[in-house]
């Protein structure tokens, strides 16, 4: 659904974005994950053909962002860095406007409005004027603008900033339920663990450059190492350590616990329980001790 | 309807009247906006035609009916002038304060183009004040016609009325120019004065001409904001792009950047027939220099200017004709110009005249250089225009000269090969030369070619006239002031005069 391949947009003497290039399919949502002035929206900006590409190909629905950006745009939902509403105006005057931009007839951009602020907790602030509006209200007004026209894709530049905790879960699973329906998204985010919990896939941009993209996951293994598992148990350790070392290399341990590292759980860990259960030593717990994607980020961006 | 336009066609103007509609909605909810206008539509036309009515009485008490009559038409234009004032703070609002509300972005990442857009707010921006004009001029003339049963001649209704419209459109299209050059509304209000004082400026010269009742010299005014409007909507439609809007977020003056860009187009490109000259003597690499410059540059630099030179060679043209004109208008007494009188201790004396330069090779080649570098100079703050027309003034008075020595006996063309034609051969090319990069630097703010930016354009103009002016016009010039002094004198005292 988006193919970019070596984008890159200059700006006189300075390069936003150098050769960047992913996909992100139907059905997929990509986190880009960067810091502040690292290109994000940039590059969001170019695949909703707002910004003309210096060099390379943005394949977005279909149509080359270059050479067809009407029909990118027509294609395209952008949620904006701001929302950027018009306060003057009333909420259903507003989501009338842009619908009529669109070319939705004025009672299809009705219907659909009022389905999708239904969704999002929104139908009573419709007749208000938008200059009444929380930020949070604000934000979910302008999503729900990227949406009226039910575009195929979606580009998300930071959705739930601004929002309380209730309107923010509305918001995500709003996003959830789009990927559900076969939406392509991209999503910026400062919001790691928003990121994590959303996003298929993530891609860390630095200087204009993509510095790694991957699943939560593949990240974490390919920048934090292996999974260390956590053991823990209902007796001392002081006996069971011998046991456990002949199977796998103990990092760490503490009364009634230990830790070690593993390339392969699936096969490690059915084993060791079992060994476990055979000397009967009660076992508690057997988890992955969970590392942050704050832990990734932090890592990739000091390494760049 | 459908027939004229193709469906598609009618749905893109419909979505301008979508733009257009929510942009006027938005500003007639504005008190700050709203207010004025309601105050300059109804009650300040109705204040002037009531201050008119007493204005009338007074001077026929004096009997000086003239002066009423005058101040009438005069009111008339201000009455339609304050409303359309709106245009500009209103343009300036909706341009560069939805940019800094950061309410364009949702608009930039709809299906309209750049032309929609430029047209919706365009037209946004000027339907009230030209309504409120137009609704002030009716009040205004509606008060004189139940006072005083005044009515205006049809040809003063309807040039106020193009004016009114003209300069309307003036402010607002070269506030759009201001908008896409700031980033924020204070910025553009600052930059605004570029608009307000030539429109104050044109507006009292208005003032005088209607006191003369000169309606011949509006139409003229009309013509001139006619051709400003144009260039300014042109000029609009190009910078009035995504890239423009969303690329220029620093209002910072990067000099760095501005040089490096600069000076990029000063990176000769050696060329010798083919040869590789970056491998060979130093004398070969200067000679490729030459080459690649003489040969390659300047000649692609010259197609480039193809247009400025057409209109060069139109205003060429102009001169001849206004040259002519003035010879018939005002024809000389035979006394001033008998050619038969001419001696070499003419010429040596010409620099008695104030106003000639020193009769010098040096004398006359800074002259003409230093009128060239005027001329570029004009040409930056005047669209190239000026440039023109300080081409045009000398080749107009050599043409007057050359018309009344015709008209005195004397064979044109020898007047003109012998007093124009040896210095002439060189100094003709290189005041041309130096005149159409003039012009296509000052023109280089109006359209910048695809991908680049006015700036980039603009600084290749400068580059590339530098380069003409440099590696032609000047050596042309030496060349025409060594002819103009040693050569020229003998080739007339030969053809006319006496030794």
């Amino acid at each position: 659904m988006i193919e970019l391949t070596d984008l890159t947009k200059k700006f006189d003497d300075f390069t936003a974005v150098s050769r960047v290039t992913l996909s992100v399919a139907a059905g997929e949502i990509l986190a880009l994950l960067g810091p502040n002035g690292a290109g994000k929206t940039t590059t969001v900006r170019m695949v909703g053909a707002i910004l003309r590409p210096t060099e390379g190909r943005a394949i977005v629905a279909g149509y080359d962002v270059a050479t067809h950006p009407r029909e990118v745009r027509r294609r395209v939902g952008f949620l904006t860095e701001h929302p950027g509403l018009y306060l003057r105006m009333r909420g259903r005057e507003y989501l009338e406007f842009f619908g009529g931009l669109m070319g939705l007839e004025p009672q299809e951009t009705e219907r659909r409005a009022a389905a999708l602020l239904d969704k999002l907790d929104m139908r009573e602030a419709w007749d208000r004027r938008m200059g009444t509006y929380s930020k949070g209200m604000r934000q979910k007004m302008a999503l729900v603008r990227a949406l009226l026209h039910d575009p195929p894709v979606l580009l998300l530049d930071e959705p739930t900033s601004a929002m309380d905790p209730h309107s923010a879960r509305l918001v995500r699973e709003a996003i959830f339920r789009l990927r559900d329906n076969r939406r392509a998204i991209i999503l910026c985010t400062h919001n790691l663990s928003e990121a994590e919990m959303l996003a298929d896939r993530i891609a860390i941009i630095r200087r204009g450059r993509i510095v790694t993209c991957g699943t939560p996951a593949e990240l974490k293994r390919r920048l934090l190492g292996p999974p260390v598992m956590e053991l823990r148990l209902a007796c001392s350790v002081d006996g069971v350590l011998g046991l456990v070392s002949n199977m796998v290399k103990v990092d760490e341990y503490g009364d009634q616990w230990l830790r070690y590292t593993t390339t392969d759980p699936q096969n490690t860990n059915p084993p060791l329980l079992q060994i476990l259960a055979s000397h009967r030593i009660p076992v508690l717990t057997l988890s992955e001790v969970p590392r942050s994607l704050e832990e990734v980020y932090l890592r990739v961006i000091e390494e760049a | 309807m459908a027939a004229i336009l193709p469906r598609e066609k009618w749905a893109e103007i419909h979505t301008v009247h979508i733009l257009v509609r929510r942009e006027i909605r938005d500003t007639l909810r504005d008190w700050r906006i709203v207010t004025p206008i309601v105050i300059l539509t109804l009650f300040f036309p109705a204040l002037m035609s009531f201050i008119a009515n007493l204005a009338l009485d007074w001077v026929a008490r004096y009997g000086a009916p003239i002066i009423g009559e005058r101040i009438i038409p005069f009111l008339l234009m201000v009455v339609g002038f304050f409303p359309i004032s709106f245009s500009l703070v209103i343009a300036l609002e909706t341009f560069v304060g939805e940019k800094e509300r950061n309410s364009l972005e949702p608009l930039l990442a709809t299906p309209l183009t750049d032309t929609q857009l430029y047209l919706g707010k365009m037209l946004a921006a000027m339907a009230p004040p030209l309504l409120a004009a137009y609704l002030g001029f009716g009040v205004y003339l509606g008060g004189l016609y139940f006072f005083e049963g005044w009515t205006p001649e049809l040809e003063l209704l309807v040039l106020m009325v193009l004016l009114t419209t003209a300069e309307g459109l003036v402010m607002v299209s070269a506030s759009v120019v201001l908008s896409s050059q700031a980033t924020s509304v204070r910025a553009a209000n600052l930059l605004a004065s570029f608009v307000i004082v030539p429109m104050a400026l044109l507006l009292q010269g208005e003032a005088l001409i209607m006191f003369y009742a000169n309606y011949g010299a509006l139409w003229w005014i009309l013509l001139f904001l006619v051709v400003v409007d144009i260039v300014l909507v042109r000029m609009g439609v190009h910078l009035f792009n995504r890239e423009e809007l969303l690329g220029r977020e620093i209002d910072e003056l990067n000099l760095g950047a501005i040089w490096r860009t600069f000076k990029a187009h000063f990176v000769w490109k050696r060329w010798f027939f083919g040869r590789d000259v970056a491998q060979g003597p130093a004398w070969l690499k200067f000679l490729g220099t030459l080459c690649g410059l003489y040969l390659r540059e300047l000649p692609t630099i010259l197609r480039r200017s193809w247009l400025a030179f057409v209109l060069v060679g139109l205003s060429i043209a102009g001169a001849v004709l206004v040259g002519y004109d003035m010879a018939s208008r005002y024809p000389l007494p035979t006394e001033a110009l008998r050619l038969e009188e001419v001696s070499p201790a003419m010429f040596t004396a010409l620099p008695k005249l104030g106003w000639l330069p020193r009769f010098t090779p040096w004398g006359i080649f800074s002259n003409n250089v230093r009128a060239l570098v005027l001329a570029w100079l004009l040409a930056i703050f005047s669209f190239g225009t000026l440039a023109v027309a300080l081409l045009m003034a000398p080749l107009a008075v050599v043409f007057f000269f050359a018309a009344q020595a015709a008209r005195l006996g004397y064979d044109p063309a020898l007047f003109l090969t012998a007093f124009v034609l040896p210095h002439g051969l060189f100094e003709l090319p290189a005041a041309i030369i130096a005149t159409a990069l003039a012009v296509r630097l000052g023109a280089a703010f109006m359209s910048p070619p695809r991908g680049m930016t006015v700036g980039e354009n603009w600084l290749r103009a400068l580059a590339e006239f530098l380069k003409a002016f440099l590696a032609l016009t000047l050596p042309l010039l030496a060349l025409a002031a060594v002819v103009e002094v040693y050569v020229t004198p003998l080739i007339v005292v030969k053809a006319f005069g006496h030794w």
